[in-house]
């Protein structure tokens, strides 16, 4: 059984989630609804779902998008219908909430498109082009012909041109944008590049000159195509962290007006509602409890373990977890306005922060930009004015000098190494989200982590010896409850239950029951009646048996196994490691001496542990975050790169720029070592690009270069790059 | 070389099928969920009423 489940509400039936709301009708006036389905993990799930949606009446389409999770309905019935739908997928056993488009995936969706469409049409180019060129490079004028080579070029150029023009606007695009503002990059002199062949070649083929350049025009617009793409694929998965959390407000609240109820969207509660939580949901806004009892979980603000007793007029937090008893509260701030929405405003100014980040292919470009078109314009002076060439020839000469400069290799430098890189993490269970993370990875000097369900496995552990009789009656009690140190505790007994009559559960205090007619209590110490027992600085539930001596249960959270050999090994790689902890301090220090860790601050709410990352940075410090609450999620967006394990809350995993599997947390030490050799192959890619610069411009600044060596010369760099690109995988050996 | 007439044009109709074929592929949404399709050739039928 899955302890996680939330116990069937005790409430009085609660309306269901009207999705009737969030229909949409299409173009041919069917209603369509779009929803998120979760827990859809293989083929069979995407057959249950479709087909128990499409044996409906009048349901014309169920499409479920396998890598978003998005399912789609469209359908000729009523609105209301809607609700049908989600009962039964729900049935089937599995999760769904509203889905709002919000325009930036769809932005991303058509980029996505747009580019993948550019790279078809420029291959299609590449491929007939080059078929036209061997026949021209392979033969010579005598055994072809004047006409046939002038043929050959025509055709050629009615294919290069339309494409260029259609797929070379990614580079345009940019290159005007930026210098409109008066700044320049890589795509300048690639724009440059591409217009000046295709105008020069033009104009040859007019002339019947003896060489063209379309061929190396369109490879050239293939070979960058190839690596934008790649680099936008790396790019397309880190979303926006922000924008998700916000989603998270987009579920369903319980709202009772005038002695009915019915459920809204959580976006549209306001001040002074009255709102119904049953046991297991999560409070949708700030309030105050009115009515009710209940321990509730706020591991998500304060990384706390144990959850916390909550009675009639004490203040609940948005996103906190109610775990026991069904509440009633007044909403005393509308969704927007509550301590979530705070910590999403937070986590917007740190991915604003971030954004400042310069990588590494722009700086390069930056220096580059300048020094290739002021070669080729002196290469046109040179041959133009002091050497007496006719000017057409001088262009030639400087066009091939900005062609053969072209930063092939250069663009393909980066991508290639990252989507490599992010492949071999991959089959690690470790997802890299953000393209540049791995480049942010490598320079890190400090690492802060969190400490519960980081470090630590995040759940308390049975920690003292007792007896087999003891531990088998307190498990028989605990089973009937849903607290942390309940669960914990029926966790570590395997053996037969006992069968106990009359089980109650006294909301804060603990369980009691009876036992061959004896009373027995299981929970604080007070609800056990213990006043002067030694306290102990670790969770604790005592077993009371009528007549006997109380029996203290300790628990305390363990250190994942493989937490103290990761932190030896950032340190020997000259890391600082900092633990930052919403615990109290004497846990927090245990945990951190246990780690390895030496400085250790506890007791930090999220604000102070974003005020702990300013303060780093402020410092000169390139800081990587660990961690996986609500607490930590604006700092691992405000880090220089942040890591997230699988287990950790949705939040925190959009925010993250790596998310591992599994919770291992030798995750942490294996990617910062890819990172590092990521970045020393992207580094010795640059200087395999420069290199054959230094080759290849001077050839073309005395004009030895023919079109087919700058093909030839263009291929090859990038295969070079690529090929080296490859020896990645000898980390693995 | 007289052929090229032909065979200029041939290569250049069977390359615009092609990118036909790939312009309608992705105009009929096929690379939206590529992780989807793997998944789907293992269904034993298509989903219809």
């Amino acid at each position: 059984m899955d302890r996680s489940t939330p116990i069937l509400p005790k409430t009085p039936l609660i309306p269901n989630d009207d999705y009737e709301s969030l229909v949409k009708q299409n173009e041919a006036a069917q209603n369509a609804l779009s929803l998120l389905v979760g827990g859809v993990h293989c083929a069979m799930c995407i057959q249950k779902i479709e087909s128990s949606l499409i044996q409906k009446p009048k349901v014309e389409e169920a499409r479920l998008n396998f890598s978003t999770g998005r399912l789609n309905i469209v359908w000729d019935g009523p609105a209301v219908q809607a609700n049908d739908f989600v009962s039964t997928i729900k049935s089937l056993g599995y999760s769904v909430s509203p889905y709002n488009p919000d325009a930036e995936k769809s932005s991303m969706e058509n980029e996505n498109r747009f580019l993948l469409m550019c790279l078809g049409v420029s291959g299609f180019a590449m491929g007939n082009v080059m078929l036209l060129s061997v026949g021209l490079w392979t033969t010579t004028i005598e055994t072809m012909g004047i006409a046939t080579r002038e043929l050959l070029h025509a055709v050629s150029g009615l294919i290069a041109i339309p494409a260029v023009i259609f797929a070379g606007r990614p580079f345009f695009n940019s290159a005007f944008s930026v210098l409109r503002k008066g700044q320049t990059n890589m795509d300048v002199p690639i724009s440059l590049g591409l217009f000046l062949s295709c105008a020069m070649s033009v104009f040859e083929t007019i002339r019947g000159a003896e060489h063209v350049y379309f061929d190396s025009a369109v490879m050239l617009m293939f070979f960058l195509l190839v690596g934008r793409y790649m680099d936008f694929r790396a790019r397309k998965s880190a979303r926006s962290a922000a924008s998700d959390l916000i989603q998270s407000l987009t579920g369903f609240a319980t709202v009772i007006e005038g002695g009915k109820s019915r459920r809204i969207l959580i976006r549209d509660l306001r001040e002074g509602m009255r709102v119904l939580v049953s046991a297991g949901e999560s409070i949708p806004a700030d309030s105050v409890i009115e009515f009710g009892e209940s321990s509730i979980d706020t591991s998500l603000i304060t990384g706390e373990t144990l959850p916390r007793t909550v009675h009639i007029g004490d203040l609940v937090y948005a996103g906190t977890l109610n775990q026991s008893g069904p509440l009633t509260l007044i909403i005393s701030k509308a969704a927007e306005d509550s301590l979530l929405a705070d910590v999403v405003r937070l986590m917007e100014k740190a991915e604003q922060g971030q954004a400042r980040y310069v990588r590494l292919a722009d700086r390069v470009s930056k220096l580059y930009t300048p020094v290739v078109h002021i070669l080729a314009l002196a290469a046109f002076i040179l041959w133009a004015g002091f050497l007496g060439a006719a000017w057409q020839d001088a262009l030639m000469i400087a066009v091939t000098v900005l062609i053969v400069t072209c930063p092939c290799a250069l663009g393909l430098a980066v991508p290639v190494v990252q989507v490599l890189a992010s492949g071999l993490l991959m089959k690690r269970g470790i997802l890299v989200k953000s393209g540049d993370a791995l480049e942010r990875l490598a320079v890190v000097d400090t690492v802060l982590f969190d400490k519960t369900g980081t470090l630590t496995i995040g759940k308390p552990q049975l920690k003292n010896k007792v007896s087999d009789e003891d531990l088998q009656l307190a498990a028989s009690l605990a089973i009937h409850s849903r607290h942390p140190l309940s669960v914990s505790l029926s966790e570590v007994y395997h053996g037969p239950y006992i069968d106990l009559g009359d089980v109650k559960e006294i909301e804060g205090k603990g369980l009691e029951a009876l036992y061959n007619g004896q009373l027995i209590k299981l929970g604080s110490r007070s609800f056990v009646g213990l006043t002067n027992a030694p306290f102990s600085d670790d969770p604790e539930i005592w077993l009371l048996v009528s007549g006997h001596q109380p029996v203290p249960f300790y628990f305390e959270d363990k250190l994942k196994d493989d937490a103290q050999e990761t932190v030896k090994t950032l340190l020997q790689d000259g890391l600082d490691i900092v633990l930052l902890s919403g615990d109290r301090q004497n846990v927090a220090n245990r945990i951190g001496l246990e780690a390895g860790i030496s400085r250790i601050l506890a007791e930090q709410t999220p604000v102070d542990k974003y005020q702990q990352l300013e303060k780093s940075k402020a410092d000169g410090h390139k800081v990587l975050m660990v961690g996986d609450g609500l607490n930590d999620a604006p700092v691992l967006a405000g880090a220089d790169v942040s890591m997230a394990p699988g287990t950790a809350i949705d939040m925190a995993q959009n925010a993250a720029d790596i998310v591992f599997m599994g919770g291992r947390l030798s995750s942490v030490s294996y990617t910062h070592q890819v990172s590092k050799l990521t970045q020393r192959l992207v580094k010795q890619n640059f200087t395999i690009s420069i290199i054959y610069n230094f080759i290849a411009v001077p050839a073309a600044f005395c004009g030895l270069i023919t079109p087919m060596l700058a093909a030839l010369a263009m291929s090859l760099s990038s295969l070079i790059v690529i090929g080296n690109s490859f020896r990645l995988r000898s980390i693995n050996k | 070389m007289s052929v090229l007439i032909y065979l200029i044009p041939i290569s250049l109709v069977l390359g615009c099928v092609g990118l036909a074929a790939f312009i309608w592929s992705m105009k009929s949404n096929q690379y939206d969920d590529m992780d989807g399709a793997a998944n789907r050739i293992l269904l034993d039928d298509d989903v219809t009423k």
